[in-house]
């Protein structure tokens, strides 16, 4: 039955047929504006790092990657040290903050009475929220002094056997780079996995409890084989936090560019911190163009760093989604 | 609708074994209460099935036996449960010590993302009962009737077999560290009928082994598989409040033909629920 009171024209054809609607083409444009900018955005910053680059790139060809040194009189710049640096800060704050960023996550969802959970995960997160220069100047001013007078002394004298465990001149160091990182990188770790154990369904949990194991025993045997993949990815996006931090690495590690050294306890320096560190007094073209070639390294790599967490986490989703079915 | 019930006829109350003892068991969640003032026993060997409306407190009652509930945020009880004598509602009383000994089976079929044996074996590494493992394992595959079908494929993921499989599955891993009281919480609703057979054959073949508590909202699986029965109603308060209750409770035959309670009567009839 027709409720249309409308001309017979609208009775033969009950729908009418499309129309432009502004909101929509508005919407679409802008939208769509917004996101051709970010890829654009992203091709002019690769174009021109690669171009600024172009000079060092052509001076030093890939012998800059392996070159310890950054000798501005003589022009004779090299990324092997800030290479070394950067990997052992970078992957000594993730050995540090992973298995602490999994106690967190696990206290808050497995362990800790419920009403203390809201709050203490509003402050772990909150800990991401402090800015990097005043973590950098907590580092200079207090931990640097700490490290210098009490740690770095004791843990030489007991473990100094072993070469990274060396003696040191300075609050300014490797040392204290990887425990700056590991609190910068702590948050986005440990918020990650909470989220994933958090999504670990109840049905799997109960079945463990169910048979009489312990909280352990169903933590190491459910939750966490469960939520392996997200892990890895939350660790690899930590990483990638912990390569490209600049400014609180800059102020904590000491600037020391000239030789690397196993000693945790000595000064270092990171790509990043370089770049942070040398932009304004750089006066060579060759020597601003050795900074683009860090800042392509840099740029690579975190490149390869989200693709991978990428991929790492389309695994973990597709193993998950399996479950489902 | 009458439901036939052909059964052996069961051994004289004073010649069964209690394996429960429940007195006056109340399950709060918060302030509301779930279950009042449930007193019954539950006998050795014998399949005891509980039945009832949707909310009359079936699911609290028997997550109440192996302390399931001391997972529920906000739970709380009252009463006591004795196990062979023992408090098991106590507060000093291990909880992990007590689910090892009374397993159970969930309403959905939730296997571990492992593979079909280490579904299996995993309870048995945890537990520490790692001799003859492969041995364990087939057995309680055998006795849960899933060996046959899983037999060439045991490195298998588990979520590659069906509902029903993965249900005899779970109960294979429930059964496989020797429990002594398996409980099963609505362990077929999600399953279709051959597959409830299955389950339904299994727990006839199991119970001289284990003592078996059964949820279910099917009253004919409650005749067909349950020696005695529980009828559990919902009852209201002057206030609008509602809470769960123990109606009847005697053999099965007792409460589908002749329950001596007009509620149970009405339930059993299909004039309720």
């Amino acid at each position: 039955m027709s409720t249309l009171d409308a001309t017979g024209e609208a009775a033969r054809r009950p729908f009418p047929g499309r129309r432009v609607r502004t909101g929509d083409v508005l919407l679409q444009g802008v939208a769509g504006l917004a996101a051709l900018g970010a890829v654009v955005l992203l091709g002019l910053i690769a174009y021109k790092i690669v171009d600024g680059a172009r000079l060092s790139l052509s001076t030093f060809g890939l012998g800059f990657l392996t070159h310890v040194g950054w000798d501005p009189v003589h022009s004779r710049f090299g990324a092997g040290g800030f290479l070394f640096g950067t990997a052992v800060t970078s992957i000594g704050a993730l050995l540090l903050a992973t298995p602490l960023a999994l106690g967190i996550a696990l206290f808050l969802t497995e362990l800790a009475p419920r009403w203390i959970r809201g709050p203490v995960t509003a402050l772990v997160e909150t800990l991401a929220a402090i800015p990097s220069v005043v973590i950098g100047l907590w580092g200079i001013l207090v931990l640097g002094p700490v490290l210098h007078d009490h740690v770095m002394p004791a843990l030489h004298s007991t473990l100094g056997f072993i070469p990274l465990f060396g003696p040191s001149t300075t609050g300014s160091t490797i040392f204290t780079a990887i425990l700056v990182l590991t609190i910068m990188i702590l948050p986005i770790v440990s918020s990650i996995s909470r989220e994933l154990f958090v999504g670990v369904p109840p049905e799997l949990k109960e079945a463990a409890l169910g048979l009489g194991t312990t909280r352990w025993e169903m933590v190491r045997g459910v939750v966490l084989p469960y939520t392996r993949g997200g892990v890895a990815a939350a660790m690899i996006l930590g990483l990638g936090r912990a390569v490209g931090e600049a400014i609180a690495v800059a102020q904590v590690s000491g600037a020391f560019n000239n030789g690397i050294s196993w000693n945790l306890f000595s000064s270092g320096n990171t790509l990043a911190a370089q770049i942070a560190l040398e932009y304004q007094s750089a006066e060579t073209n060759l020597d601003v163009s050795s900074l683009f070639y860090l800042g392509l390294i840099l740029l690579v790599f975190s490149l390869v760093v989200n693709l991978l967490a990428r991929v790492v986490v389309r695994r973990g989703a597709r193993r998950q989604g399996v479950l489902a079915r | 609708m009458r439901v036939e019930t052909k059964r052996q006829p069961l051994p004289p109350r004073e010649r069964l074994q209690q394996v429960f003892d429940i007195q006056d068991l109340t399950a709060i969640y918060g302030s509301k209460p779930a279950l009042k003032d449930v007193s019954m026993g539950v006998y050795r060997n014998l399949v005891t099935a509980v039945i009832g409306p949707s909310g009359c407190g079936k699911s609290t009652f028997i997550r109440c036996l192996n302390r399931m509930n001391d997972l529920v945020p906000g739970f709380r009880q009252t009463g006591t449960i004795r196990y062979h004598g023992q408090d098991i509602a106590a507060k000093d009383v291990d909880p992990v010590a007590v689910r090892r000994t009374i397993g159970m089976v969930f309403q959905r079929p939730n296997p571990f993302p492992k593979s079909i044996f280490d579904n299996v074996a995993w309870g048995l590494r945890v537990l520490g009962m790692k001799d003859n493992l492969p041995e364990r394992v087939e057995r309680a595959l055998t006795q849960a009737a899933l060996w046959d079908e899983v037999k060439d494929r045991l490195k298998a993921s588990a979520l590659s077999l069906s509902g029903g499989q993965q249900q005899r599955l779970c109960i294979a891993r429930a059964i496989a560290v020797e429990p002594d009281v398996v409980l099963m919480d609505e362990p077929a609703s999600a399953l279709d009928p051959i597959a409830t057979q299955a389950i339904e054959l299994l727990l006839h073949e199991l119970k001289s082994e284990y003592s078996f508590v059964i949820v279910t909202h099917n009253m004919q699986q409650a005749a067909r598989v349950a020696d005695m029965t529980a009828f559990f109603s919902i009852s209201r308060g002057e206030e609008g409040d509602r809470w769960g209750e123990l109606i009847e409770y005697d053999s099965t035959e007792k409460i589908f033909t002749a329950p001596s309670d007009k509620r149970t009567e009405d339930y059993v009839t299909g004039r309720f629920g």
